[in-house]
């Protein structure tokens, strides 16, 4: 029997597992949201905007550890994907954007609600399609689904005719993607992982340096088993919290420009970086010259243009991280070489120098009695929610904080743009994340200026029944921008002084949520305990030190060594 | 350096403008390049000069290959390779300069492929290196317009029989 191309999308949809899709209508796609009424088995998420589609996508998919899917109509619904699609594709989440275009016959014409999105996100995405006959649609969108799931994954935009949502095909049999052009390395070289593990018996002051490829791959077990293992230190980058225990007493926190004093002064003076799905970014790194530069550098990641990209790499092994962890752990227990006790031995002298220095710049903040700190506030959040909360941001410090005092020990719990920066992300994430798991606490912590961005998501919540927690961080500031007026630019605070604000208790409850504020340290508990105990939108209003800075900061371009303290 | 990048490509729509949007996204340089279909008719070989030093290059032909219609690419300056670049030169011919310009023509193994009573059009073909030497002995005598294809290069047959 024929069915139309929307119908086959459908299909395509329940045969990828996609139980729950986050977009919003136009004329482009009215066909497919006919079809969405009487799809039983689907969930669509009706947001207010969306690019708000696209992060709670996102943000799904960093739960589920599955793809992620939007589905938007033509034109404008099409652009305002691209900030979203951009923070996927700078994070490697695995996402499939649906987007409607104007009938094949139209394309080309300037016509009412045209826009070329393959050419616009052709640089922002894994890979993109314009589906022109509908005999394609099924293979394209099979291959699309096999784009952003495996190699290093990423968004991958599928661009929809209307014409060809109408056009009727018979549904082809189910078929393994099989691509010509694409085959990503899973497996890693054992040369390479004799040569890696060799290395590691030899170094006197190795630093394991974990990024984000972690938790994509699901390698956190093997991590942690190599870590402790071979007894090696080791640091996360923003996007790799959670991929070791935070408070474990290995675990150096996070490292780069608002790193941990320790974690940057361990890489600094290691001889052996065991770089692990992450890619030397220049908020990591500071000055390149001045990064590690004692050591050998292991790198392992599936996407070989990382590897030496900005930082020369003496053993590259391109593949999946929990392949090549996997490996490095069986060669370790298997190798009669490997003795244990002396590796602990030769290791011991430099732990023992990590916590010399962790002891004289312990992450910290100049407490008060009379004004609320947001580290305390994110400590309590953490206390009180026994860190098992799933924590998405915003941008700026509130992001930061969160990334130094939420001490993440499991993977998949902490969401946040972080190769694109995105204010705006860290709400509807949070939406995508409830969605995702309906049983977790999800709070966004935010930035009074970055919520702003996307508040009108609180319509989506409270329209789905999701209990999610905002709790923002209340500076009146741009606060990350203010803090770099202060410190580079004389204190000129040229527009970021947010005083003109809505009253967030009001507006949450304009919304039927529940609004709640706190102004002194000592309401702070009582108003994080009333919010976790509301089965509803929660939004908190913490009104914090106004001129509060984010420390460490290395500051742009100095060596990571340089930095300003608390 | 200058290297002579091969590239195989799937022929479908936007396939190029993910090449050069590579190059200008990423600020490598393209100093020139040709595409066209080979015997596979789904396939097409893109072949493109660029210079750097070898961590550019290196970054250049890993992000190539990252593209997913991208098939195979080949730095064919590591091999033994062949080049050929040609150019269609018109150049300003008048009684006094006619038979020096047939002579540098003949020179280059060049060909003149359109006559007015004003100019003569060459066209020679070359590495690119004779291509420009050609070019640079006509330039004195007045060039009004060059055409040049870009070069396409092969690597040569292994000698092992
Ligand atoms: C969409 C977007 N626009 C601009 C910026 C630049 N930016 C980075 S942090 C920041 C300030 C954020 O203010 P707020 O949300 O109040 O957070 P705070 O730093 O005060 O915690 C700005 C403007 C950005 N990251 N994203
Ligand atoms: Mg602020």
């Amino acid at each position: 029997m024929k069915i139309t191309g929307a119908q086959a999308l459908l299909k395509c949809l329940e045969e990828q597992k996609v139980h729950t899709i986050f977009g919003f209508p136009g004329g482009a796609v009215i066909d497919l949201y006919d079809e969405i009424l009487a799809a039983e088995k689907l969930t669509h998420v009706l947001v207010r905007h969306e690019q708000a589609a696209v992060h709670a996508a996102d943000a799904y998919a960093r739960v589920t550890g599955d793809v992620g899917v939007a589905l938007v109509t033509s034109g404008p619904g099409a652009t305002n994907t691209v900030t979203g699609i951009a923070s996927a594709y700078a994070d490697s989440i695995p996402i499939v954007v649906f987007t409607g275009q104007v009938p094949t016959g139209l394309i080309g014409n300037d016509a009412f609600q045209e826009v070329d999105i393959v050419g616009i996100t052709r640089p922002c995405t894994k890979h993109n399609y314009l589906v022109k006959d509908v005999n394609d649609l099924v293979p394209t969108i099979r291959e699309a689904f096999h784009i952003a799931r495996t190699g290093r994954p990423g968004p991958v935009l599928v661009d929809l005719p209307k014409d060809v949502m109408a056009s009727k095909i018979l549904f082809p049999e189910p078929q393994q993607v099989k691509m010509r052009t694409y085959r990503p390395t899973y497996e890693p070289h054992p040369g390479q992982i004799e040569k890696a593990c060799r290395a590691i018996l030899k170094a006197r002051r190795p630093v394991i340096y974990a990024g984000g490829g972690v938790i994509l791959s699901n390698a956190h077990e093997e991590l942690t088993e190599l870590a402790r293992t071979a007894d090696i230190p080791v640091t996360m980058t923003l996007m790799g919290l959670g991929g070791f225990p935070g408070t474990d007493s290995l675990s150096m926190g996070m490292l780069g420009m608002h790193g941990t004093y320790y974690a940057n002064m361990a890489v600094a003076n290691c001889d052996l970086l065991i770089a692990v799905g992450s890619r030397f970014d220049d908020r990591v790194t500071g000055r390149v010259d001045a990064f590690a530069p004692h050591a050998k550098i292991i790198h392992i990641d599936i996407d070989p243009t990382s590897i030496s990209k900005n930082v020369k790499v003496h053993i590259p092994i391109v593949a999946d991280c929990k392949h090549a962890l996997t490996a490095m752990n069986t060669w370790f227990a298997r190798s009669g070489e490997f003795n244990g006790k002396a590796e602990k031995e030769n290791h011991a002298l430099w732990l023992q120098q990590i916590k010399e220095w962790k002891a004289a710049h312990p992450l910290g903040y100049v407490e008060k009695t009379d004004v609320i700190k947001p580290q305390f506030v994110v400590q309590k959040l953490h206390e009180l929610t026994g860190g098992n909360a799933i924590i998405t941001t915003e941008v700026g410090q509130n992001q930061m904080w969160a990334a130094q005092f939420y001490h993440f020990n499991h993977p998949r719990a902490f969401m946040t743009s972080g190769g694109l920066g995105v204010m705006g992300y860290g709400f509807p994430a949070a939406i995508g994340a409830q969605m995702a798991a309906p049983d977790r606490v999800v709070i966004d912590i935010a930035g009074d200026g970055s919520i702003q961005m996307n508040i009108q998501e609180m319509a989506t919540a409270m329209q789905y029944k999701l209990p999610v927690k905002i709790a923002i961080l209340n500076n009146n500031f741009l606060g990350m921008v203010r803090q770099w007026q202060e410190l580079f630019y004389d204190k000129k605070y040229s527009a970021t002084i947010l005083d003109v604000a809505p009253d967030f208790v009001a507006l949450a409850r304009a919304y039927g949520a529940v609004g709640l504020r706190a102004t002194k340290p000592s309401e702070v508990e009582p108003v994080i305990k009333e919010a976790l105990a509301t089965k509803n939108l929660v939004v908190m209003d913490f009104v914090i030190e106004r001129e509060e800075g984010v420390y460490p900061m290395v500051p742009a371009g100095k060596a990571t060594t340089e930095m300003l303290l608390v | 350096m200058k290297h002579t990048i091969s590239v195989l490509l799937q022929n479908k729509p936007g396939v190029l403008s993910r090449v050069t949007g590579l190059f200008s996204g990423r600020g490598f340089n393209i100093e020139s390049l040709s595409v066209a279909p080979t015997l596979e008719a789904d396939v097409s070989c893109l072949t493109l000069v660029t210079v750097g030093d070898d961590a550019i290059v290196e970054q250049i032909t890993k992000q190539l290959h990252k593209l997913i219609d991208v098939i195979k690419v080949t730095d064919i300056s590591e091999f033994e390779y062949v080049e050929r670049e040609m150019a269609l030169i018109r150049v300003k011919a008048e009684p006094s300069t006619r038979a020096e310009i047939l002579r540098i023509c003949d020179i280059f193994r060049g060909k003149v492929v359109d006559v007015s009573a004003k100019s003569y059009a060459l066209e020679v073909t070359g590495t690119c290196d004779k291509v420009q030497a050609m070019i640079d002995i006509l330039r004195p005598i007045g060039i009004q317009e060059i055409i040049r294809t870009g070069t396409i290069a092969m690597t040569r047959a292994s000698k092992k029989y």
